[in-house]
């Protein structure tokens, strides 16, 4: 179970852990990209942290709808619809809820995915963020319905989205800028499945007490 | 990093601020916005064309506002999509009650965002469609990739599908004008040196003294391969081959062309490209229709160039024939 101030403290963490990794993000983009991912993700985690304060005793939907435009009108890119866009599908979830129960976070995070894919029309494979999350969904879905708490279960998902991230260096982009440069791509990982594990990161440590 | 600019994240606005200064009669800037749009929006009775994207590919977009051409440019942060509620304030802004037509170049985020502004201007009855750019030849279009890219062509799908607007035709045919356009353009560019994103602070990619990068990108994105630099007449002939490998122009055809350079190359040097390009068409017995050397569709401090062809009708000459007066387009 999740509440509406530990949400809050989690898209708090999520903002400083973007930050901390800014120039990591640019760096992997400006290898097979356009140099810009961190500096975007930074600018909108940014805003959406100062954002957060008056949120404070709003429910968990509106609280992620808020954070879900603020992404949309600030970062720019294709990071600002794909990530806009998922926070959006999940916060529709939990309309007007103030706790996010196991059930809800499960179905947040596939509807999260699906708003992705239908924005971005990309698939598995395609070296995308989605190469993190679908493997972290997978994991997620399956540790949940074992009996998990969320804390267990996300803890197991960021680690399938490390591998995901792994993954995304073995393989060729086919979707984004990257992949104009074909083959070239091939040993590269992609930044925006960095930046997907470095979120699902944030919220494993915040549940789980580490560092924060 | 060495730069005339105060801060790297003012960039895009303190650029805005001086080209609205430099240009008073032409544009204006919506209040709270990157969007320039024509001093005299919204014109009634005329599709309007609404166009942009990432920053650092000046004059592209907001020196083609103005007469003949755009009715607003959407500015994002350097070399990235404008969000959709600028584009969707630039929609608003320029709707003058018969449509409007987004010029969108194929970039995943530009293709996002625009298509959220259009979802959201649908939702209060303005009438909108787009276009998709894709000129570029470098890229393959096939299912290992999102499609080529929209380079320089674009800067001739303005200026034909803004005359079109410009002579009171539906949206719908504005449309048709512009893929027609997208449908006969293709480019191909190369370049000698990478560029500085202000906000990465250093280049981003690096080529030896005597290397050169083919089918570049315009956002500093390495091209499809390195090559040993060669002389220019030889560099316009592989750049040209690679086009005509992928459109067939036929003896007689007639085309407009364009040797557009990227940001720190010299028009003497285009020149230099133009010159032999107008050799190689004559010799195939092209006939060339128009020609058109300069910086439009640069990518900040690169240096290098593309060659666009554009091949003509007799619809599409008499509208890239037509009037077009702005910034940095003219034709009068």
């Amino acid at each position: 179970m999740i509440s509406n101030t530990l949400l809050i403290k989690i898209l708090n963490n999520i903002a400083i852990t973007i930050k901390e990794n800014k120039e990591y993000l640019t760096h992997l983009d400006s290898v097979i990209g356009d140099s810009d991912h961190g500096f975007n993700m930074n600018k909108g985690f940014n805003e959406v942290r100062q954002k957060l304060e008056p949120l404070q005793n709003k429910d968990c939907g509106t609280i992620l709808k808020n954070v879900a435009m603020t992404l949309i009108s600030k970062v720019g890119g294709a990071s600002g619809p794909l990530y806009g866009t998922a926070f959006l599908k999940a916060s529709v979830v939990i309309k007007d809820k103030y706790e996010i129960s196991e059930k809800d976070s499960i179905k947040m995070f596939d509807e999260s995915i699906k708003g992705i894919i239908s924005r971005g029309k990309a698939k598995q494979g395609d070296k995308t963020m989605l190469d993190a999350l679908i493997p972290a969904y997978q994991i997620y879905k399956d540790s949940i319905n074992k009996g998990n708490s969320i804390e267990i279960a996300i803890s197991q998902a960021q680690k399938a989205a490390y591998e995901g991230v792994e993954y995304t260096k073995t393989i060729k982009a086919t979707k984004g800028r990257a992949s104009y440069l074909g083959d070239r791509s091939i040993g590269h990982q992609d930044p925006g499945a960095t930046s997907s594990y470095l979120i699902l990161k944030s919220i494993s440590d915040t549940l789980n007490n580490i560092n924060k | 990093m060495k730069k005339i600019i105060n801060n790297p994240e003012n960039v895009v606005n303190e650029m805005l601020e001086g080209i609205v200064k430099a240009h008073p009669k032409y544009v204006r800037r919506i209040e709270g916005t990157d969007v320039l749009v024509r001093k005299t929006s919204p014109i009634k009775g005329k599709v309007a064309l609404v166009s942009g994207g990432g920053s650092g590919h000046e004059p592209s977009h907001a020196g083609f506002v103005g007469k003949g051409m755009l009715n607003a440019a959407v500015s994002g942060e350097v070399f990235t999509s404008p969000t959709p509620d600028q584009v969707f304030e630039a929609i608003k802004a320029v709707d003058g009650g018969k449509g409007v037509l987004l010029i969108i170049k194929n970039y995943t985020g530009d293709i996002m965002n625009f298509e959220m502004a259009e979802e959201m201007a649908e939702l209060e009855d303005i009438k909108v469609k787009h276009v998709v750019v894709n000129d570029d030849v470098a890229v393959e279009d096939s299912t290992y990739t999102s499609g080529r890219r929209g380079i320089a062509g674009t800067i001739l799908v303005h200026k034909i599908a803004g005359a079109a607007a410009e002579e009171g035709m539906s949206l719908e045919d504005v449309q048709r004008i512009a893929q027609k356009v997208i449908k006969n353009v293709r480019s191909m560019g190369m370049s000698l040196s990478s560029c500085i994103v202000p906000a990465a602070g250093k280049s981003s990619f690096e080529l030896e003294e005597d290397e050169m990068e083919v089918g570049l990108g315009i956002h500093g994105e390495p091209g499809t391969h390195r090559e040993k630099i060669k002389k220019a007449d030889e560099i316009t002939k592989e750049l040209l081959d690679k086009i005509l490998e992928d459109i067939e122009i036929k003896k007689e055809d007639e085309v407009a062309i364009l040797v557009n350079g990227l940001g720190a190359t010299p028009l003497m040097e285009l020149y230099i490209m133009n010159r032999h390009l107008h050799k190689l068409l004559n010799d195939k017995n092209i006939k060339i229709y128009n020609t058109i050397v300069g910086n439009f569709m640069t990518s900040l401090e690169m240096a290098g160039a593309s060659i666009t062809i554009l091949k003509l009708d007799d619809e599409l000459k008499q509208l890239l024939d037509s009037i077009a007066d702005t910034p940095a387009f003219k034709n009068i």
